[in-house]
């Protein structure tokens, strides 16, 4: 449906290099990075408000690099939604449609049905600088339904909105894209990456460093970069020493089961398969490690505990387990974990 | 709210400048008959006089609102070569002496040059003209408008605009209904002001047209011709006329920033 062809873009503080990227009918494409990554350069360049240097964009197998903003098929949504201050809710909605020689009804019942959909019908007749974020948000949607867009380009939808309005709007999302709306979805949230996408693409620098499912992306992170921006914690170059052991940091032989042989990669240790315990305990666990506690940081689940073992190992425990052990910064403890909890993976 | 002697200090200052501004202006109310109010009220030349320099201003003011709001907008959106350069020159008839611009606004409309020929030749001559007063009046007043304009442009954000144009709608549209609305403030202020300075203009326009009398011009020449008696009841009433209509205009944006601020609640 949409594909960027060898696109490069030159400011003078930022550059995108050589990205290109295919997007099917149907999917929900996620593109990842940090801030100043080039993520806002992507959405801009597809709807079409800046030119690339070099390169091509094709819509539907149509060349559409040169095309105004006005010809694409392509609705966004911005991320300060960019609301019309001096248009009610109806009227923003409206906007769109409005010269275009639909009748005062015609206009009426296509704003009932987007503001339906988009579960805004009780704010029609409001003032739009009374409204909240997330009212905002959907009323900035709705009024991009309105141009019936065949891709949908959504600027951190989520990022301004507190947890249950973000809640609602993934849903709202999740079911627009079912109905077969196309959509590109910029973010720097990986879990807003993983709740909604079908495809992932990871940015850094103005280079596209990965992308694939999420499931490829997550499991098989290929940089450290992705490892870490991705939320993976345990993540370390790592060297083949034989078929169970694995350099790892060049500082500790760490036992793995691997198959791929006299290579480099990086290793995963998933933080939720470490145990900690007071002492050296005999299990079928064979890496076990004494290590110190070096932080430990309140999280959703429980505690999140860095252990220094020679590398720094993330430890995800729960409040009960923690109080039970007892710990605290400084405090001598044993990790330990399972050959086959350990991920090698090959570098590309 | 406590005062030190500093904000006694500052509060006498801020007095003296506003009794310098107030005083003449009272003194002047002051020494001017109702009697006199009434005769120069039914004085014709001073009834068509103010007609005249009020229809000009208001017309001048129009037209080049027409032309100087693109320009406005253009200035607020795109950085060219020059720009810096182009931003002084729009402020250049505010510094300069008014009768000097009014010499150069006759240089151009005057029979030998090129605009003066082409009008002409078609039984038109600027020089003592409606249009001759308007273009004084509009190169001293219109920098006014096109620097308020600026401003209001500049405060609309470019992401509006943007928003707009994604949502397949035309850039002419785009102006007229998100660019425009949301700089209306500031470009009905500036338009007051362009209205209100051509509307007073004396250096530019005695040096253009003696006739037909502006209002400014027949304070002057009554004040030549008779003295300061015949002069100040015609300054009275033009400045009365002033300040109601600055007044009405000041309502009228007030009201509209009332009505804004109700919509941000």
């Amino acid at each position: 449906m949409l594909e960027l062809k060898n696109i490069h873009i030159k400011f003078d503080d930022f550059s995108l290099k050589d990205f290109s990227l295919k997007v099917e009918k149907g999917d929900y494409y996620v593109i990842l990075g940090e801030s100043g990554a080039g993520k806002s350069v992507i959405l801009e360049l597809l709807s079409g408000l800046i030119k690339p240097n070099a390169g091509k964009i094709f819509f539907n197998k149509e060349d559409i690099t040169n095309y105004s903003i006005q010809k694409r098929k392509i609705g966004i949504v911005f991320q300060d939604y960019a609301v019309f201050p001096h248009l009610n809710v109806f009227n923003n909605i409206a906007y769109p449609v409005r010269k275009k020689g639909f009748s005062k009804q015609e206009i009426k019942n296509k704003v009932l049905e987007k503001a339906k959909k988009t579960e805004i019908l009780h704010l029609l007749h409001r003032k739009t600088p009374e409204l909240s974020g997330g009212e905002l948000q959907r009323v900035a949607l709705a009024r991009t339904l309105m141009t019936e867009p065949e891709l949908l380009l959504l600027d951190e939808p989520l990022s301004a909105l507190d947890v249950i309005l973000r809640d609602n709007l993934r849903n709202l999302l999740r079911n627009l894209n079912k109905e077969g709306l196309t959509v590109i979805h910029i973010t720097h949230d990986y879990e807003e990456a993983l709740s909604l996408a079908n495809k992932i693409a990871v940015i850094n620098s103005g280079k596209l460093v990965q992308k694939g499912k999420p499931s490829d992306i997550f499991n098989h992170p290929k940089s450290e970069f992705v490892a870490a921006f991705t939320g993976i914690k345990n993540f370390y170059k790592a060297k083949y020493i034989s078929e169970n052991e694995v350099l790892t940091d060049n500082k500790i032989i760490i036992r793995a089961q691997t198959h791929k042989k006299n290579c480099e990669g990086y290793l995963m240790i998933p933080s939720g398969t470490v145990i900690i315990s007071q002492n050296k305990q005999e299990s079928s666990a064979v890496n076990n490690f004494k290590g110190k506690v070096e932080s430990i940081i309140p999280s959703v689940h429980g505690q999140e505990i860095l252990v220094d073992a020679g590398i720094k190992v993330s430890v995800r425990i729960t409040n009960e387990s923690f109080m039970k052990l007892e710990l605290s910064e400084g405090k001598n403890i044993w990790i330990s974990f399972k050959a086959n909890s350990v991920k090698f993976i090959k570098k590309s | 709210m406590k005062f030190n002697l500093f904000h006694i200090i500052f509060l006498i200052l801020s007095g003296l400048v506003l009794l310098f501004i107030i005083g003449p202006l009272v003194g002047m109310f002051a020494a001017t008959t109702p009697n006199e109010l009434v005769e120069t009220v039914k004085d014709t030349e001073v009834r068509n006089s103010i007609g005249l320099t009020i229809s000009i201003s208001m017309l001048t003011t129009l037209f080049f609102a027409v032309i100087s709001i693109p320009f406005a907008w253009l200035l607020a959106r795109k950085d060219f070569f020059l720009k810096k350069l182009i931003l002084g020159i729009i402020d250049l008839p505010i510094v300069i002496p008014h009768t000097a611009a009014g010499i150069a606004i006759l240089g151009i409309i005057s029979r030998d040059s090129v605009i003066g020929k082409a009008a002409d030749s078609v039984g038109l001559n600027f020089v003592g003209h409606p249009v001759g007063i308007g273009l004084a009046m509009a190169f001293v007043s219109v920098p006014f408008l096109i620097n308020a304009a600026h401003d209001g442009f500049k405060f609309v954000p470019v992401r509006l605009e943007h928003a707009a144009l994604s949502l397949k709608v035309s850039q002419v549209r785009v102006f007229f209904t998100i660019s425009l609305p949301l700089a209306w403030r500031n470009i009905v202020s500036g338009l007051v002001m362009m209205f209100a300075r051509g509307m007073s203009e004396f250096g530019a326009v005695v040096i253009v047209a003696y006739h037909p009398m502006t209002t400014p011009v027949l304070i002057y020449d009554r004040f030549g011709s008779f003295g300061l008696k015949y002069a100040r009841p015609v300054s009275v009433v033009f400045i009365s006329i002033c300040i109601i209509i600055f007044i009405l205009f000041r309502l009228s944006v007030n009201k509209k920033k009332h009505i804004g601020k109700n919509k941000s609640r």
